[in-house]
């Protein structure tokens, strides 16, 4: 464990896309242990916030600490090692690669980890299409190698994005128990999702995002007990 | 730029004019030739985004033809520097067609592989006269009155064609056409999805930049009174790339000045003639790791604050 | 028969070469024009370290190909980086440029015509349909070699794994802490070795001369267009098979063996863009 309160603290982060100017100031924690989600409509500044953390949005400035340590201007390949790993919304699979070969790509870099039997238990589908191409997975298949190959890591920091978009209910359910056993590993984990009642299944958390800043915060309690709070946000 | 225009015109018909008071006729003439070539080249690489590496081809290959027609057909010479923009347009849909089916650095490698196809066909062709190449080759009246054996009047001749062609390429660059494949060359996936046949438009400039290069070799033709083989080869069409790029590749003027500057340098290091390969890489190098906007673009960036249209 | 050695040779430089810049392009996105210039670096590498400290070939073979992966290195950190994020035509015209300055610069020292460099394996074996000189033989073998062991280092290794995987998605790669940037050094570092190394196996077969990389590197860029750089192997297979191809040209219809493999090309272009071995057009 790390033994700071937040995994990530996040002050004043503004974010370009080139010319456009996407994060307007994000301030928000996301407390060791916990599995907090970024709400919001498309184009909010969701996928950005994530893809700042992970040090992959190039003009950014602010503040981001990982586990105590200030990660503003470094490369991606430097935020990992502090225990972050990343799940992008198009999944990433290698076409280059076969399946084996994307799921032992990630190399460890903390122990306790789960181990590629473990990760194989969790998602038994993947050791059946071992040598096929990446390509060749279906939507659901996908995504469950893009999970279970950061979980090798042994990175205890995750960030998700759209882990459920297009997904069979079935396999919805699926990642749904993976991350409580997850939380239940004392794990943390952002996650951008669209799915309401996914969020609310899983999350300690909530952070509605709009026009790249927090707006409203609230914890899964409290979203309970006022579904209809979102409604000025999500227009839903 | 626009507004402007009537008086850049002027002021560049004025220059035209005077020039030959400033300089040698013939170097000025020469000038002009490959500031017509860089132009060409610029028109398809600032505008359309695509890097031709075999421009030679075009430029020698109406070279060939036009001395050839002047010098063994007896041809009048306007007949014959048409020849050679014909040769260079039906030239330019053949490269065209098979080069523009691959994109970027593939089509850059494709152009390059045509041309010295070409050049090697060249090579071994017996009306190209091998290494001696064509030469001594006549300067014919033009028209039948006007006597250009004289270097001044060839000037004059050659300048009235230069704004010519100067000022169709300035049309080009600012008519509805000149938009569109600049919306092409920044974002083709959207060009595409607003409907426009990209292909055809990559052709059509294509095409105008194979011929207005033909026409530049031709003159060139009447200038040196030679055609040989160096004019199809590489170093030609490399030459051209940096006149553009010391010049400002997407500017209206860089060619014109990066012509001039590559060509002063080439005179003065006239006794060193083997070190200008080097020079002329080096020259390479730090344009594009220090001024890749060239000369003319650095300039217009810094002291006008504008952005000339770019290749980004 | 001689002339199918001679295509072989050539197919074996036309392969390690075309092998180089698809390692290149896969990972860097840039055409290394500089190829040919280092093809011919190595060569006159090899041949001054003969003609002024009488390092023998053989140690050559290792040396200069290792020092000229470190000068890669070197150009790659120092000036391609910067030029990652600009238009990558730019990066086409800084190896143009530099190529340039390379081969002006040994046609300055040492003129245009060649040097010769000495056979290290003279004489040769009768095969009874044909003779086959040691050198030759040893040229072939020696990039095939060279071929199969880098294909294998990619396909079959965890830093080829790395680099595949880079060669898809760079950022993500370095999101699992791999220093991608680091990765891309090697790899032109690489790819200039493995064109150092060819320019040290052809040396001894002509002459030494400033050119013989200019006209071998336009060629070598029609074969990867056919070929497509989509993969290792493509690029080795139509290296091979088109030294083959120009050699039979040479014996059934000798005007054409100098553009055979540019009528490849266009054909090639005309059925098939995207290249024999091709992904994407």
């Amino acid at each position: 464990m790390s033994g700071q309160a937040n995994a990530i603290e996040v002050r004043d982060l503004q974010g370009h896309y080139g010319p456009s100017h996407v994060l307007h100031g994000m301030n928000f924690n996301v407390p060791t242990g916990q599995v907090v989600t970024l709400l919001g409509r498309n184009g909010a500044g969701k996928t950005t916030t994530l893809r700042a953390i992970m040090g992959l949005l190039r003009k950014r400035t602010g503040s981001i600490v990982v586990n105590g340590t200030q990660t503003m201007g470094q490369p991606p390949e430097q935020i990992a090692p502090l225990g972050v790993a990343y799940c992008p919304e198009e999944r990433g699979i290698f076409p280059s690669l076969n399946v084996r070969e994307n799921l032992l790509l990630p190399p460890v870099l903390a122990p306790g980890g789960f181990s590629t039997e473990e990760v194989v238990a969790l998602f038994p589908r993947l050791a059946e299409r071992y040598n096929s191409p990446g390509t060749k997975l279906s939507g659901g298949e996908q995504q469950m190698l893009a999970i279970a190959r950061i979980l090798r890591t042994g990175c205890r920091i995750l960030l998700l994005d759209e882990p459920t978009e297009g997904l069979a209910p079935v396999i919805v359910q699926q990642i749904g128990d993976v991350l409580q056993e997850l939380k239940r590993r004392g794990y943390t984990v952002l996650l951008v999702e669209q799915s309401l009642d996914f969020a609310m299944s899983v999350a300690d958390l909530h952070c509605v995002v709009e026009h790249g800043q927090v707006v409203d915060q609230l914890s899964n309690d409290d979203l309970r007990a006022q579904p209809d709070r979102l409604q000025k946000y999500l227009g839903v | 730029m626009r507004q402007y225009s009537k008086l850049i015109f002027a002021a560049l018909a004025l220059v035209l004019l005077v020039a030959p008071l400033l300089v040698y006729p013939i170097f000025a003439t020469k000038l002009l030739c490959f500031a017509l070539f860089a132009a060409a080249f610029n028109l398809l690489f600032g505008q359309a985004g695509l890097l031709s590496f075999g421009h030679a081809l075009f430029f020698g290959g109406a070279a060939y033809c036009t001395g050839y027609a002047l010098k063994t057909w007896g041809w009048n010479t306007e007949w014959a520097v048409l020849l050679g923009v014909v040769f260079a347009t039906l030239a330019g849909v053949v490269v065209g067609v098979l080069s523009i089916r691959r994109q970027g650095i593939y089509f850059a490698m494709i152009t390059l592989a045509l041309a010295q196809m070409f050049y090697y066909f060249c090579v071994g062709a017996p009306f190209t006269g091998g290494d001696d190449g064509i030469s001594a080759i006549p300067r014919r009246p033009v028209f039948g009155v006007i006597d250009i054996t004289d270097d001044r009047t060839l000037y004059y001749v050659v300048a009235v064609t230069f704004f010519v062609a100067f000022a169709l390429i300035y049309r080009i660059i600012y008519s509805p056409y000149g938009q569109v494949l600049r919306a092409i060359r920044d974002n083709e996936a959207r060009a595409v999805s607003l409907g426009y046949a990209v292909d055809r438009y990559k052709l059509i400039a294509f095409v105008i930049s194979a011929a207005l290069a033909g026409l530049a070799g031709s003159l060139k033709v009447l200038v040196f009174r030679l055609a040989s083989l160096v004019d199809v080869g590489w170093s030609t069409s490399g030459e051209v790339i940096l006149m553009t790029l010391v010049g400002g590749i997407g500017t209206v003027f860089g060619p014109l000045v990066g012509a001039g500057f590559i060509l002063t340098m080439q005179s003065y290091l006239q006794g060193y003639a083997q070190w200008v390969p080097v020079i002329q890489g080096l020259v390479f190098v730090v344009m594009v790791m220090l001024l890749p906007k060239g000369v003319v673009g650095e300039f217009m960036a810094r002291v006008f604050k504008v952005q000339p249209a770019q290749v980004k | 028969m001689g002339q199918l050695t001679l295509g072989l040779i050539n197919g074996a430089f036309y392969a390690v070469l075309s092998l180089g810049l698809t390692v290149i392009f896969g990972m860097l996105r840039v055409i290394n024009f500089t190829h040919g210039a280092q093809f011919t670096l190595g060569a006159f590498g090899a041949w001054m370290l003969l003609h002024y400290l009488k390092v023998p070939y053989w140690a050559s073979l290792v040396i200069v190909p290792l020092v000229m992966a470190l000068l890669g290195g070197l150009v790659e950190r120092l000036l391609l980086k910067r030029l990652y994020e600009m238009n990558h035509l730019f990066q086409l015209l800084l190896t143009f440029g530099l190529a340039q300055m390379i081969e002006g610069t040994l046609a300055v020292l040492y003129g245009s015509s060649g040097k010769p460099f000495d056979n290290p394996m003279p004489g040769g074996m009768d095969l009874g349909f044909m003779f086959m000189p040691y050198y030759r033989a040893w040229v072939v073998v020696a990039s095939l070699v060279v071929c199969l062991g880098t294909w294998w280092a990619i396909e079959r290794t965890r830093l080829g794994a790395y680099l595949r995987a880079s060669t898809d998605n760079p950022d993500l790669v370095r999101t699992f802490g791999i220093p991608v940037p680091r990765l891309m050094t090697l790899t032109y570092a690489f790819g200039v070795g493995l064109a150092a190394l060819a320019g040290v196996l052809a040396g001894p077969i002509d002459q030494v001369k400033p050119s013989m990389g200019s006209g071998l590197i336009i060629t070598v860029f029609a074969v990867v267009v056919i070929g497509g750089m989509g993969s290792i192997m493509g690029s080795i297979v139509t290296g091979f098979t088109l030294g083959l191809l120009e050699a039979l040209t040479k014996v059934y219809y000798p005007p054409a063996s100098s553009v055979v493999i540019f009528l490849v090309m266009a054909a090639v272009i005309l059925v098939k863009p995207a290249g024999l071995f091709g992904r994407q057009p």
